[in-house]
């Protein structure tokens, strides 16, 4: 187990600056993930922390210690790789000893031939083959042991990379998208697993993905990272609905969240394309706003409600469980994704006019800048 | 018609293919026929590929003062017999094993750490580096053959295992060749081998050379053959002394031995010095196909 705490990290290739100058700390035995978008510098962040990638500037600090200078392979960190990176010519029961066989026999015993006449080996060797028994039998890939890797599925594949870095013990677990290669049954069953053995281990696990659900569904605390910078770092539910700013809220969140324009006036009161909402600012500014509606805080209203957005449906996403509506709003031009209960909009058709009403508590504000606001509902 | 027009060409390509194939196999065909043939049958052209194995007579060994039924024997028994006693033909092949095999096995010590640097690991000037070796791979080696003497004879190396092999021990082949296979292994593989633990010594010889069997097996063949087949070098620095010969030198020496017409002889101690090339060849190209589609990594 192990506290790991970045200061000030940054990372150049060349005049490329992947990484700025990023903090982040992360507790003893929590899960946390990194979420971004692909190429924001996730890997090479991860790469840093195992110490393959050495930063441009900050600190690396590992349960108090400064380990800038310490060699990946003494960081006592074990990573999975997203191509799994198993070694294709051994098979799996060899992939799982090889690890072992480097920290816990001596460079004498490794040595070929002359190990025969060690007398401590024998009984050593039997410990690590238990140990790499044991971490098969968590896995479920006992059955697997002779066979290479090329013989494997991707999730069998991916089960080796994680007992490999399991076997040894490490002080801290770190994941590159991990489930990415997977198909994406495989993908929502591997997470479930993948939290058991956080909680089987109770180790650091950081975790790195471009999948949201991945974030959400697995982390205590997750990082959303963009462009070499962390945004956010909170928990699931605190980032989901209390985004720090627009960019946040549109990377989270699945369809994207609606963006429309609206006016605050002097007292607070903010009116969206002529329709006033009742939510106010708590310090009240007059200008031009943003507000974001989340389509799953969206619903259809009958046709006689008022107070409302009203638009054609230009598209149809029937989800079996949910049917999303693309919506082209009346008013200029805007586009809008509702939520739908499946019998609410089982007959409404392409090319319909559609009534929409808001949450009002779950309504988001933004300044211009994309800075988010601080709201309350009138009641 | 459109099918008549593709058998044609079909059939064009075969015919180049085949007139090629012959061009080639025409002078191996010829050396192995004369190993089986008796001189008159070589002298005539007769006796198709294997020659009628009449019972000839062997005049040097009557000469010799041996017994007209000791002296009489098949032609191929003669030829094969011939070569091998008047020449130190098993010498001659023990000096070519040992010699190209002394020569790939360091060359391997030497171009697989040197390539992962390349491939692999940032540092200063690795790109001059790598230039570098690209710029001797257009040396040739007959603008460097006199002072590389020089230097072998100035440290009295000359007529030594040694002379043979130290020249050829750095291979700007190999580097390049296995370089750019080894830009093809993926450095996550490379990375995880680091998390476990292994130096980078150990990467190269754990990870990186089980990754490029078929790449090492291509780097033997060229090298094994440019070697064992080398005339241009051993001539150079073995001047004399037989026991350090390899194949196409005694081969050499063997011609002159003989007299000038004695071609069965002359031809079945070339197929001896051919033959073990061509049953590795065979052999490794089995391998080369398995190790190219055994390699994992997807
Ligand atoms: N070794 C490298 N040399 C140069 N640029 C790199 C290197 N590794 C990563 N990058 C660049 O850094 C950026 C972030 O890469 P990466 O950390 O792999 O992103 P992610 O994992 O979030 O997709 C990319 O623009 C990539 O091109
Ligand atoms: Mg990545």
């Amino acid at each position: 187990m192990a506290e790991i705490q970045l200061k000030g990290i940054s990372k150049s290739f060349d005049d490329n600056k992947v990484i700025k100058s990023l903090d982040l700390s992360i507790a003893n035995g929590e899960f946390i993930t990194v979420l971004g978008p692909s190429g924001c510098g996730k890997s090479t962040l991860l790469r840093i922390i195992a110490g393959l990638e050495s930063q441009s500037s900050g600190d690396v600090i590992i349960d108090g210690r400064e380990v800038n200078n310490v060699r990946a392979s003494e960081r006592d960190l074990a990573m999975v790789f997203q191509s799994y990176a198993l070694y294709p010519h051994l098979s799996v029961q060899q992939n799982l000893m090889v690890p072992l066989k480097l920290r816990r026999l001596s460079r004498l015993e490794r040595f070929p031939l002359l190990n025969w006449f060690l007398p401590k080996r024998s009984s050593k060797m039997i410990e690590l083959n238990e140990k790499v028994l044991q971490a098969a039998e968590t896995l479920q890939i006992t059955h697997l042991m002779e066979r290479k890797p090329g013989q494997l599925s991707g999730g069998q594949q991916q089960r080796v990379a994680v007992g490999r870095a399991m076997v040894r013990e490490p002080v801290a677990f770190l994941m590159d998208e991990p489930l990415s290669n997977l198909d994406a049954a495989l993908r929502v069953h591997m997470r479930a697993e993948i939290s058991e053995l956080h909680r089987k281990l109770k180790t650091t696990f950081v975790y790195v993905t471009h999948d949201q659900a991945e974030a959400l569904t697995m982390s205590d605390r997750m990082a959303v990272m963009m462009d070499g910078e962390i945004l956010q770092h909170d928990t699931p539910s605190e980032i989901y609905n209390n985004p720090v700013n627009l960019q946040v809220a549109e990377f989270i969140g699945s369809p994207k969240i609606n963006v429309l324009p609206a006016e605050s006036d002097s007292k607070g009161g903010i009116t969206c394309m002529g329709l006033p909402i009742s939510l106010s600012m708590k310090t009240p500014k007059q200008g031009s706003i943003m507000l974001g509606f989340r389509p799953e805080h969206t619903e259809l209203l009958s046709s006689n409600s008022n107070n409302c957005f009203e638009g054609k449906i230009t598209y149809k996403e029937n989800l079996g469980s949910d049917i999303y509506l693309h919506v082209n709003l009346k008013e200029d031009q805007h586009k809008m994704i509702v939520r739908s209960e499946p019998d609410k909009a089982l007959d409404a058709k392409i090319g319909d006019m559609v009534k929409i009403g808001w949450m009002v508590d779950k309504v988001m504000a933004f300044e211009r800048n994309g800075q988010s606001l601080p709201t309350k509902s009138k009641s | 018609m459109k099918q008549r027009t593709k058998l044609g060409s079909e059939a064009g390509k075969h015919i180049v293919l085949i007139v090629g194939a012959l061009v080639v196999i025409l002078p191996f065909y010829l050396m192995i026929s004369f190993s089986f043939k008796s001189p008159s049958e070589i002298q005539s052209i007769s006796g198709g590929f294997f020659g009628a194995q009449e019972m000839m007579t062997d005049h040097r060994c009557l000469k010799a003062g041996r017994s007209e039924v000791e002296c009489t024997m098949l032609p191929i028994v003669y030829n094969y017999r011939a070569a091998f006693e008047e020449a130190p033909l098993l010498r001659y092949l023990l000096n070519g094993v040992i010699v190209t095999l002394s020569i790939f096995a360091i060359q391997v010590l030497i171009a697989l750490p040197c390539a992962y640097a390349l491939a692999k690991l940032k540092f200063w000037g690795r790109d001059v580096v790598f230039g570098l070796v690209i710029f001797c791979l257009l040396i040739p080696v007959h603008a460097i053959a006199l002072p590389l003497y020089l230097m072998l004879a100035k440290f009295g190396l000359t007529n030594t295992f040694a002379a043979l092999v130290i020249p050829w021990t750095i291979s700007v082949f190999g580097i390049f060749l296995m370089r750019q296979f080894f830009k093809t292994i993926p450095d996550d593989l490379i990375n995880a081998a680091r998390m476990d633990g292994m130096s980078e010594f150990s990467i190269v010889w754990k990870v990186m050379l089980p990754s490029a069997i078929p790449a090492l097996l291509a780097f033997a063949i060229f090298s094994v053959v440019a070697h064992w087949n080398d005339y241009y070098w051993p001539r150079i620095v073995i001047t004399g002394d037989r026991d350090l010969m390899t194949p196409p030198l005694g081969l050499r020496m063997f011609k002159s031995d003989m007299d000038g017409n004695e071609y069965g002889p002359m031809m079945a101690a070339a197929t001896v010095i051919v033959a073990p090339l061509v049953v590795a060849f065979l052999l490794a190209q089995r391998r080369f196909i398995e190790g190219i589609t055994l390699t994992g990594m997807k």
